[in-house]
Formats: structure tokens, sequence, C-alpha cells
């Protein structure tokens, strides 16, 4: 058992040297053929400058805080309208449940890019709304589409004898879904809802395209700037990758919690 | 043995030519019957004969297409924008228990009546520890429904719906979900009910229990109430010769 594990172990090890080995290689081709002048000593000063003893944020690090700032502000938009479109999608009204539907429908299946176009150019100027509302209202709207799926699965996974049950002592049906059925709902939702915050942290690079100063932009300039094509793309892939880890780190954690609690509440 | 109702008491519930359909399918076709306030009645019936249809409509969780169910009198279609209001008055015992698995046994009880009787939650607390007591399990109040046996889940679930201080209990095969041991615990809870002079409507296919309990004995078959007797009649004399098949099977 133990010999077997150390032989797969040393396999997979010999994979990832391989895969390293192959992208260093390519790199190397890459590099040569343009005689490319690496400049790694440069890079940081585009991430933080040190003036008089004070840390001041670089262009790259203060896109990272205009990623971070339209990221979150969009998740929570899109938590909040998520749930309304899920809970008029599974409401008792016809006109809603179309509503709803056309809704997630139509977000799903246009490209996020044209979506956002559409936003900045047709919806933004009826409203007098600037970029930064544009761009994080139309990764909110899109993924709200997904939110609403989520939610949606969520809700539909807790049995509907608990519903019932919560009708059958009084309860109105906004109680029943607030007192029992969203509780029992959260395990099944948490999760992928992490996932689709990693999603909105990388789908928010296209923010770029109208003009916003987020950290795949910033990156853009540094390098029309400098020349550091792939100094600079490394680093903002990293940070991305930091992030986004960060995050998953966080939404394997919750689902250990949620599945042991479960367990045990079982097991007593 | 508890005391036969007398029939000058005014109808708890009303059922009349209630029909009930699922798309092309008739669940229920034409349903009398009339349940006086603190009388017990025992629905029997094979599978899929509509018993839980019947009592589902009685307190909303299923509509009705034909006919009328009045509950103390009044029609329940005045209620048809808010059942919430009926389901105050008329507690319900579910076959697979349904207790809220994220909630203790005390916040089981307590949840209808802090939010639909808004009772302050000393009151709505104390009200609970009360029935558990009457259900003989106080001293879980505070484990959760997964820690529970069966037996005793089913017996949190009629506290909890006692918790509302309904006028009509309605059981949906309380027992039948239940391994042989635990039933005569769930069954000594409901006895003790209609000892207090409950109405009760109670779905079972335990004949011992509508022998010492009921006053009236119902058979339905295919959506049909196809003969209604007390017990004594019922069992010893039927009139249908369905029922007569349905009895020689299950006794
Ligand atoms: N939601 C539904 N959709 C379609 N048909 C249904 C639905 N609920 C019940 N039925 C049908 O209605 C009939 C009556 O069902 P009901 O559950 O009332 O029977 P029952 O007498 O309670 O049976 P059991 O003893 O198995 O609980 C059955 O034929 C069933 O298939
Ligand atoms: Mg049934």
């Amino acid at each position: 058992m133990r010999q077997k594990n150390r032989s797969r172990y040393l396999g997979d090890l010999l994979i990832y040297l391989a895969i390293i080995g192959a992208a260093l290689w390519g790199l190397r081709i890459a590099t040569t053929a343009q005689a490319y002048n690496w400049q790694w000593y440069n890079v940081p000063q585009y991430l933080y400058k040190i003036h008089e003893g004070v840390v001041y944020p670089g262009p790259l690090l203060r896109g990272l805080i205009t990623t971070m700032q339209i990221s979150a502000g969009a998740m929570v938009i899109a938590a909040v309208l998520g749930l309304l479109v899920a809970v008029l999608g599974m409401s008792g009204s016809r006109v809603g449940r179309i509503l709803a539907r056309g809704y997630i429908e139509v977000v799903r299946n246009i490209p996020i890019l044209v979506l956002l176009f559409l936003f900045y150019f047709v919806v933004a100027p009826i409203f007098g709304l600037g970029r930064f509302a544009s761009g994080m209202l139309t990764l909110a709207l899109y993924e709200a589409a997904f939110a609403a799926e989520i939610y949606r699965a969520g809700i539909e996974g807790v049995p509907r004898g608990q519903r019932e049950a919560a009708a059958a002592v009084g309860l109105t049906r906004a109680q029943q879904m607030r007192y029992v059925v969203l509780p029992q709902s959260i395990p099944l939702i948490l999760p992928p809802m992490t996932n689709l915050a990693i999603n909105l942290i990388k789908h928010s690079a296209i923010v770029s395209v109208i003009a916003i100063f987020d950290l795949a932009n910033e990156g853009r300039n540094v390098i029309s700037e400098t020349f550091m094509v792939f100094e600079v793309w490394f680093t903002v892939a990293l940070v991305y990758l930091v992030i986004t880890t960060a995050l998953s780190f966080l939404a394997t954690g919750l689902e250990r919690r949620f599945a042991r609690s479960r367990a045990s509440a079982r097991a007593r | 043995m508890v005391d036969a109702v007398s029939p000058d008491r005014p109808l708890a519930v009303e059922l009349r030519g209630v029909c009930k359909w699922y798309d092309e399918f008739q669940a229920l076709k034409d349903i009398d019957l009339q349940v006086r306030q603190g009388e017990r009645t025992v629905v029997c019936g094979p599978s899929g004969s509509g018993k839980s249809t019947m009592i589902r409509c009685i307190n909303r969780l299923e509509e009705h297409h034909g006919g009328e169910i009045r509950i103390n009198g009044e029609s329940v279609e005045l209620y048809e924008a808010r059942p919430h209001l009926i389901r105050q008055r008329v507690g319900m015992v579910f076959q697979q228990f349904n207790l809220f698995s994220h909630m203790t046994v005390v916040e089981n009880c307590c949840l209808g009546p802090i939010k639909a009787l808004k009772l302050g939650r000393a009151e709505a607390r104390e009200r609970a520890m009360h029935y558990l007591e009457k259900v003989r399990i106080p001293e879980q109040a505070d484990k959760y429904p997964s820690q529970l046996s069966g037996g005793q889940q089913q017996r949190v679930a009629i506290a909890r719906a006692l918790c509302m201080s309904p006028q009509i209990m309605l059981f949906d095969e309380p027992t039948s979900a239940l391994d042989p041991e635990m039933i005569q615990e769930v069954l000594e809870a409901m006895i003790a009910l209609a000892e207090d002079g409950m109405t009760m409507i109670c779905v079972t296919h335990e004949m011992g229990f509508a022998r010492t309990v009921a006053d009236s004995v119902v058979f339905m078959d295919r959506g049909e109430i196809v003969e209604q007797a007390p017990p004594s009649e019922f069992f010893t004399a039927p009139r249908s010769e369905r029922t007569r098949a349905f009895l020689d099977k299950i006794l």
C-alpha cells in the first residue's frame, strides 16, 4: 500500500517536471527568437514604490484594487439579484416565472463582451452611468443569471416535506422560505457560489475594453511603456492566481466543514 | 376507551361533493365527510385511494376543484389568499415526520408559535416544553432531529403541531414509516390526545387504534368514500364488498 503510494507520487512528480521542462523550453525558444531581454528587476517598481519610507501602490497594485472593487461590488449585486431572480422563477406567478427564465436564457447566451458593449453604449447613457458603474453592473447582471441557477438548485435540494411542514405550522410562503428552506439550502449554495466569485474575478478583466484601469489593463499599459511583455503578463497572471486560489481554498474548506457538520449531526 | 361524541356538537370539518384532479386523473370523486368537534375519524383504504389527498385538501396543502370544504362552519374559499390562517388552526402530522433538520427539537416546536402566532420566546418555549412532556420526551428538547429515533421524531412532530393550539389535528399515516417496536409509543401519544377531546382525522391502518379511539371509520377506494361506520359496525359487519376484501387483507 505504502509502496504503491510512493511510486504513484514519483510518477506524478515526473509528469510535473516534464510539463515544467516543456514550458521552459518553449519559453526559451520564444525568447531567443525575439532576442528577448529579461528585466525582472524592473518589475517590483510597477507593483509598489517606496518614497521617503512610505509604501505606495504602483500601477499593478492600483489595478488590482480596482479589480477587487469591481468584483466585490458585482458579487454583492449578483448575489442579491440572483436570489430575486431565483425566487421569481419559482413563484406562483406565471409572468414572474417567464421573466426569470427569459432573463437567465438571454444573459447566458450572449457573450459577456457583447453584453458589456450593449450596456456601456446603450443602457448607461440613458441612466447617466459612468464606466466603473457600467463594468460593475454588467458583470453583476451576467453572474446573477448563474447565481439564480445556483440558488434554484440549492432551494430545490431541500426536501419538499420541509416546506410542507413549515406550511403546516401556519407560516406564510415568505416565512417558509426564510426560516426553513433557505437556511437548509446554504450548505448547498455556498460552495458553488464561491466558484462563481472566482469566475467573476476572472471575467472582470473584460472591463479593460471600456478603459477601466483594472489589473489586466494596467498590465497592458506597463507593457506599452516598458516592453516587458513576459514579465508583466507572468506577474499579472500570478496575482490573479493567488487571489482565485485563496478563494478556492476557502470553498474547499467550507465544503468540508458542511460535509463534516452534516456527518456528525447524523452520527450523534 | 374514549367517550363517544354526542351528535349535536357543531361540525368541525365538513366536505361536500369534493372533487380533485391531477391533470386527467381524478383523485377525489364527490367526497362527503362530516367530522364533529371532538370527534375522531379514522380513514383507511388501499394505496393510491386518495386518503392523503383528502386530508391535504382540508389544510390547503392541496387545492380542490369542485364541491365545498368548511372548517368550523367557514368555507376555506374565504382563505384562498391566506391559507396559513387555516393551517394555524388545523395541525398536521406527516408520515415522514418532516422535522426541521437544522433546528433542535424545542426550536422545531417554537417556530410556528413565534413566527405565526407572534408569541414571545419565553412563552413559546414554555408551551413547547409542556407538549414535549405530554409526548414524553422533554429530555430530548435540545437535540437535533437526526439524533432521535423515528418514534421520538414522530412524537416531536405531534408536539410541534400541538404547540399551535390547533382545533383540529390531521394525521397522515403517522406510524407507517416506523419500526414495529416504535409504533406503540406514537399511538399512545395519539390516544392521549384523543382522551383530551381533540378533533382528529387519522389516516392509518392501525386497526387496533381505530377500534379503541375512533368514533367513525371511513373506507376509501379509488378516490371515493365507499363506507363510513362506527368501528363496532365497520369491523364486524362491513356493508360493501370492497371493504370486506380490504379488511381481509389487513387484519
Ligand atoms: N402530485 C401529484 N401528481 C399527480 N398525481 C398524484 C399526485 N399526488 C397524488 N397523486 C395520485 O392521486 C392518487 C391518490 O394519491 P394519495 O397520495 O392521496 O393516495 P393515498 O391513499 O394517500 O395512498 P398511500 O396509502 O400510498 O399514501 C394516486 O393515484 C396518486 O398517484
Ligand atoms: Mg398517503
